[in-house]
């Protein structure tokens, strides 16, 4: 590919060049790769491999049926008091929670994690119509101050150390400095508190959404999202509409992997399972509960068999942590909200191939993620549909396809593979004590070799080529 | 056309489904139960692993006491639950209990030290408490107070998840919230490290009553 396909390329640079980040990215996702090692071992979890292909079925099934199960879920949040919203796009969703909270006379909006909500930038549409929407999660608070988007699906701040920390909560709240992480903890907690108790709405994401019970499913261990939906007096869930499960049962399978998968928990501090408003009878909790369903984008998905299966992701973030592409560059040179192997392989759906055609190419197809996704979705095998289909669409350039076909030829052909063999062995520069070769000098200078090389060393060529000793070897046998 | 019906139609299209066509069966599996010989014992081991405070109460009275020793002088407010009552705990100095109204309520456990309540169910495997609202299981009682205590009879221990949704297959079915609480509050958000207490209860006392 041209290297100027690669748009973030200087963004790249800067944060593989930047060794503070490089530590925190590997140390951080080690940790999270250990923790479900552990949990997902034959004397901790011995059905793992079968609860994974079961999850893979359970998710197939509603997804092949989801118009039968959206039309269930509607029915039971009815009848559980509650309203289903469907929602086309993003803006729609903004436009939902902007009239709801003018209808009401509601001013502030609090929020807890959810990827969905990242998806259609609520935040500044809200605070556009001067509507105050606070993240609650620790992580994503530290960056709505910042200004940033997530890092990680499940570690959102993992790039920031205490010391950024420190200046943005100096610099948004006032505080005076404080490096501590625990005392860090205490300043947020302290200020969000209040938000909480003073909020008229609580926005919250939904890891499952239960068709049969009419239920939203959120998983998390601060207690922001049981504080949003249970502090204000009016609750929305905002999820995407592959989120369904078809009943309460099929917990016992995702709950049993989400949390392993993502952290190495068994269970998550807290799992809530809210149906409607508060029931007649009970003390607290909101009088008003809405659950937007979100569109955008996922219907495109589903009329390729082969591709639908993107859409079974339950977001547990272990295929970012287990890639080595993830792993170098980070989260914020993905173009969107999802990062990692997941976001390269629904960006491109999401957003039609146009738009980032170098994204199914940002990988090395090693394999890892699809070894680790805890519902058996093949990434690397769709990340190879969309480069066929990148390519198909001809957003590659001429120059490239000839180049390949050229090199499929040779390839094709020994007697010219081994020419253009040997002469590549006699051009290449040979450093010296066998040092690796950096640089390239004329006549193999060329824009794509060079590029290649800008990230990578090759080492020098061997005396005899493979095949001369392969067949002097077996001469002399 | 409402997005309803357009992404209905889509979905409808891109699956080549009908309106209001059926399913394919859908995948079955057995809810299995672990047989656990000594739950009590294995709840507050996994409990304790997660940094929870587990105790053990052989009648009233010591409940009573153990709960006495964990308020030590501080405010708390109590749910309305007969376990409660029965102890003595909503009779203890500092507890407040019973009040006129929601907001009454909601006040007293943002200003508290303390939320004692009891739990439904637990989950022996995962040392979890699985609370659902109720007029004896307020949503706030657990959850803003920097403390939570938690009263549990022994025999409402549960070997885990899987036993918990073969008793209460439809959770909905009881109540708006269920909530599984799995030890204290916390985050490692800033630099992986972790730290209790964030939002929710950072100390959360479990105590199992071995008596009922
Ligand atoms: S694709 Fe699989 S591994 Fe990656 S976040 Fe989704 S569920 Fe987890």
């Amino acid at each position: 590919m041209n290297p100027s396909d690669i748009p973030p390329d200087a963004a790249i640079h800067e944060t593989l060049g930047d060794p503070r980040l490089q530590t925190a990215i590997y140390t951080a996702t080690q940790r999270l790769i250990d923790h479900r090692k552990k949990a997902v071992a034959a004397d901790a979890l011995p059905a793992y491999q079968d609860l994974r292909a079961l999850a893979h079925r359970i998710k197939r099934h509603t997804i092949e049926h989801l118009d039968y199960y959206l039309e269930l879920v509607e029915s039971q949040v009815a009848a559980r008091g509650g309203k289903v919203v469907f929602c086309e796009d993003a803006n729609e969703v903004a436009d939902f929670v902007l009239n709801l909270a003018k209808e009401k006379g509601e001013r502030l909006i609090v929020k807890s994690k959810s990827m969905t909500t990242e998806e259609v930038h609520l935040n500044d549409r809200l605070e556009s119509h001067q509507l105050e929407a606070v993240e609650t999660d620790l992580g994503e608070y530290l960056l709505q101050l910042a200004h940033q988007r997530p890092y990680h699906i499940v570690a959102p701040a993992l790039h920031m150390t205490r010391y950024d920390v420190a200046d943005v909560l100096t610099k948004n709240l006032g505080v005076e400095r404080e490096v501590e992480p625990e005392k860090q903890t205490k300043i947020a907690r302290a200020t969000l508190r209040e938000k909480f108790l003073e909020a008229g709405i609580g926005i919250t994401g939904a890891n499952f959404v239960v068709a049969g019970s009419g239920a939203v499913v959120v998983v998390e261990n601060e207690g922001n999202a049981r504080l949003s939906s249970s502090a204000p007096r009016i609750h929305i869930a905002i999820a995407g509409i592959e989120k369904l499960i078809p009943s309460a049962k099929d917990l016992a399978v995702f709950l049993k992997l989400l949390g392993r998968s993502a952290t190495g928990q068994p269970l998550t501090v807290y799992t809530s399972f809210l149906s409607g408003p508060r029931r007649e009878n009970e003390p607290d909790g909101p009088k008003e509960f809405y659950l937007v369903l979100l569109d955008g984008g996922r219907t495109k998905l589903l009329a390729d068999p082969g591709k639908r299966e993107s859409l079974f992701c339950i977001r547990c973030g272990a295929c970012l942590n287990h890639c080595p592409v993830y792993r170098k560059i980070g989260g914020h040179n993905y173009p969107w909200v999802y990062s990692g192997p997941i976001g390269a392989i629904i960006t491109p759906q999401f957003h039609g191939i146009g738009k980032d055609p170098w994204l199914p190419f940002a990988s090395s197809l090693c394999g890892a993620c699809a070894e680790v996704c805890p519902v058996k979705i093949d990434i690397p095998k769709v990340l190879l549909k969309l480069r066929f289909e990148v390519t198909a669409s001809g957003a590659k350039g001429p120059g490239e396809r000839k180049a390949f076909s050229l090199w499929a030829a040779i390839m094709a052909r020994p007697k010219l593979f081994s020419l253009f063999g040997a002469i590549a062995a006699h051009f290449a520069p040979r450093p010296k004590n066998g040092a690796w070769i950096r640089k390239l000098s004329w006549p193999m200078n060329l824009a794509p070799l060079a590029a290649w090389l800008s990230q990578r060393d090759l080492p020098p060529p061997a005396a005899q080529s493979f095949r001369s000793q392969w067949k002097s070897r077996k001469a002399a046998r | 056309m409402s997005a309803r019906d357009n992404i209905l139609g889509r979905i409808r299209t891109a699956l080549g489904r009908m309106p209001g066509e059926g399913i394919a069966p859908r995948p079955s599996f057995d809810l299995q139960i672990p047989s656990l010989p000594d739950r009590t014992a294995l709840f507050c081991e996994r409990f304790e692993a997660l940094a929870g405070k587990p105790h053990l109460a052989a009648d009233p009275s010591a409940a009573l006491e153990t709960v006495k020793a964990i308020c030590n002088g501080r405010s708390a407010v109590a749910a309305d639950h007969p376990l409660l009552a029965e102890t003595g705990i909503l009779n203890l100095e500092g507890v407040e209990h019973s009040f006129p109204d929601a907001a009454a309520q909601r006040e007293a456990c943002a200003l508290c030290d303390i939320g004692i309540s009891s739990a439904t169910y637990s989950l022996a495997d995962t040392g979890t408490m699985v609370m659902f609202a109720k007029p004896s299981e307020p949503r706030l009682v657990s959850l803003l107070p920097p403390i939570h205590v938690a009263l549990i009879p022994a025999s409402s221990i549960l070997a885990g998840l899987e036993d918990l949704l073969t008793r209460v297959a439809d959770p909905a079915a009881y109540s708006s919230s269920m909530v599984l609480i799995t030890g204290p509050s916390r985050t490692a958000d800033i630099e992986q490290i972790l730290i209790r207490g964030v939002h929710g209860p950072g100390e959360v006392h479990a105590v199992v009553l071995t008596y009922c």
